[in-house]
């Protein structure tokens, strides 16, 4: 699949953005005043400016509040709504934080949880295709999570937590690489499938149907790039879970802060990969992949 | 709503024989340029006459070779464009309602002035059968020609799609998959019509009818039996006399 700049900015900074607002509903960084008032500016900033991010990408952005419309079926729909119900949860939170008075406790949890299901939802969009195998798979919402949540906590300064929750990350990206690799076979889905002339024999491309580019080959059949997805695999895992998980283990703000930008490469660098590895089964019709 | 019917009356789709299929692009060509007017954004063509032309189609032939176990390989010839499935995953995935599945005849339909051209129904289609136009950004994909089957404008003849009425060896049939007695209905059940990628769980309408068998034995090469001439006469013994040498 191509990986557009928009949806990995997008799907990077709104999760890094809930995950870390999630923390800051719940109570885990106890800040007031103007701290309190930065500190949930970057929250929304990352969350907004992340959804703002996925707009781009529309063919058609002036029309973007229909996307609000099919929640019933869609996950795309319904990310829309988590998010918007998410960011107004929010907000008492932040001004009670910011001018000091009081939020229930019930709320806080609400607002967290619509948080957390923001990042499920948005999660959901790419598990839920069955012709990119890869993404099939009921870890991928547990990855997400684990991105939103380790770099939410790094974020909010939570140096024990952070540490274990970003051990979880490495777990899950290294699981994620190993049985993802296996999913496209086990999807099942082969030219003798896609064309229905395998029990004939082996199939093989004889000509292509166009010999210029078109929306499938540019959009679904990206293959630039992945040469490098080993050393892109090492560094994804090493910037966005072993390194921080190290620096949050020594702890101090500083370093923590410093462990958020490293975790920013490698979550950048694994949305990526995402992306760029991810084998949409309409290649089997170009005898690409 | 994006939401898949229970069921719908009619099932409009195609049987497409890759038997008599010749791989000539008349359905491709015809297909862009009825597209090209009335119905929705015309299909648009991007550096048309320039080094890198690209444009939307709603079909395509592709050309696959078929090598069996023992015995010369085949060419096929493959048009592939939607299959209206019955389980439609690029319906359920459109956000805005842009996308649907008509309960009346079960034609997947796309609203073009509700598609906000997200991509996600064309990420959703094994088949490859949707394609983002670059001039319009919205999404593109095969009607069954809604615009010509129940159009009374048109003589009879002429209502169905365009790339059945135009294909010249009769390749493409077009009708109701819900009738068992409609002539596509009935060349399904003879030849045996198969679904593309059953594993996806589609349920496709449209049905692929596959190469019949072979009468004669296909021989690797139609020049076979002249590739092992025997040499007579002073041919041969310059042959035998240069084979010893």
């Amino acid at each position: 699949m191509h990986p557009a700049p928009s949806v990995i900015i997008f799907s990077v900074l709104s999760g890094l953005g809930f995950g870390f607002m999630c923390f800051m509903a719940l109570g885990f960084l106890p800040l007031t005043g103007l701290w309190a008032f930065w500190a949930w500016a970057i929250g929304y900033a990352l969350a907004v400016g992340g959804l703002i991010a996925s707009t781009t990408h529309l063919g058609n952005p002036q029309r973007a509040l229909k996307a609000f419309s099919q929640w019933r079926s869609s996950w795309l729909s319904r990310e829309g709504w988590a998010a918007v119900l998410a960011l107004f949860a929010l907000a008492p939170i932040a001004l009670g934080d910011w001018l000091g008075f009081a939020v229930p406790y019930a709320w806080r949890g609400l607002a967290a949880a619509l948080a957390v299901i923001t990042v499920v939802c948005t999660a959901m969009i790419y598990t839920q295709i069955k012709a990119v195998p890869r993404w099939h798979h009921w870890l991928t919402p547990v990855m997400f999570l684990a991105f939103a949540l380790a770099g939410g906590a790094l974020l909010a300064m939570q140096a024990t937590l952070s540490f274990f929750l970003l051990l979880v990350l490495a777990v899950v990206m290294l699981v994620l690489f190993f049985v993802g690799d296996r999913q496209f076979a086990r999807a099942g889905s082969t030219m003798g499938t896609a064309t229905g002339l395998g029990a004939r024999g082996d199939v093989s491309v004889f000509e292509q149907p166009h010999t210029g580019g078109n929306y499938l080959l540019r959009e679904m059949i990206f293959v630039v790039g992945r040469k490098h997805a080993m050393k892109l695999r090492v560094i994804a895992v090493l910037c966005a879970a072993v390194l921080p998980a190290l620096m949050a283990a020594v702890g101090g703000v500083g370093l923590m802060l410093v462990a958020v930008l490293v975790h920013l490469v490698g979550a950048f660098a694994a949305r990526w990969l995402f992306f760029a590895e991810a084998e949409h089964v309409v290649g089997l019709y170009y005898g690409k992949r | 709503m994006t939401c898949l019917p229970d069921m719908t009356q009619k099932k409009l789709g195609l049987a497409i024989d890759l038997d008599t299929c010749v791989g000539c692009h008349a359905c491709v060509t015809a297909c862009k340029g009825w597209n090209d007017q009335g119905y929705g954004a015309p299909l648009s063509d991007q550096d048309a006459y320039g080094a890198e032309p690209s444009g939307t189609f709603l079909n395509r032939v592709h050309s696959y070779q078929v090598q069996p176990a023992q015995g010369a390989a085949q060419t096929i010839n493959f048009p592939r464009s939607c299959l209206h499935c019955e389980d439609a995953p690029c319906v359920t995935v459109c956000p805005t309602g842009a996308s649907y599945k008509r309960v009346e005849d079960g034609i997947v339909l796309v609203n073009e002035s509700d598609c906000i051209g997200c991509g996600l129904c064309a990420w959703a289609c094994p088949y490859g059968a949707r394609e983002m136009d670059a001039d319009e950004g919205v999404m593109k994909k095969c009607t069954l020609c809604v615009d010509r089957i129940y159009n009374e404008n048109l003589p009879e003849e002429d209502r169905e799609p365009a790339c059945v009425r135009t294909c010249p060896t009769g390749a493409r049939h077009f009708g109701d998959f819900n009738d068992p007695d409609s002539k596509v209905s009935q060349l399904a059940a003879a030849r045996g019509g198969f679904d593309l990628m059953p594993e996806m769980g589609t349920k496709p309408t449209n049905k692929y009818l596959p190469p019949r068998p072979k009468d004669q034995r296909l021989e690797a090469s139609l020049l076979a039996p002249l590739l092992d001439i025997e040499a007579k006469g002073f041919a041969g013994w310059l042959d035998r006399v240069l084979g010893k040498i």
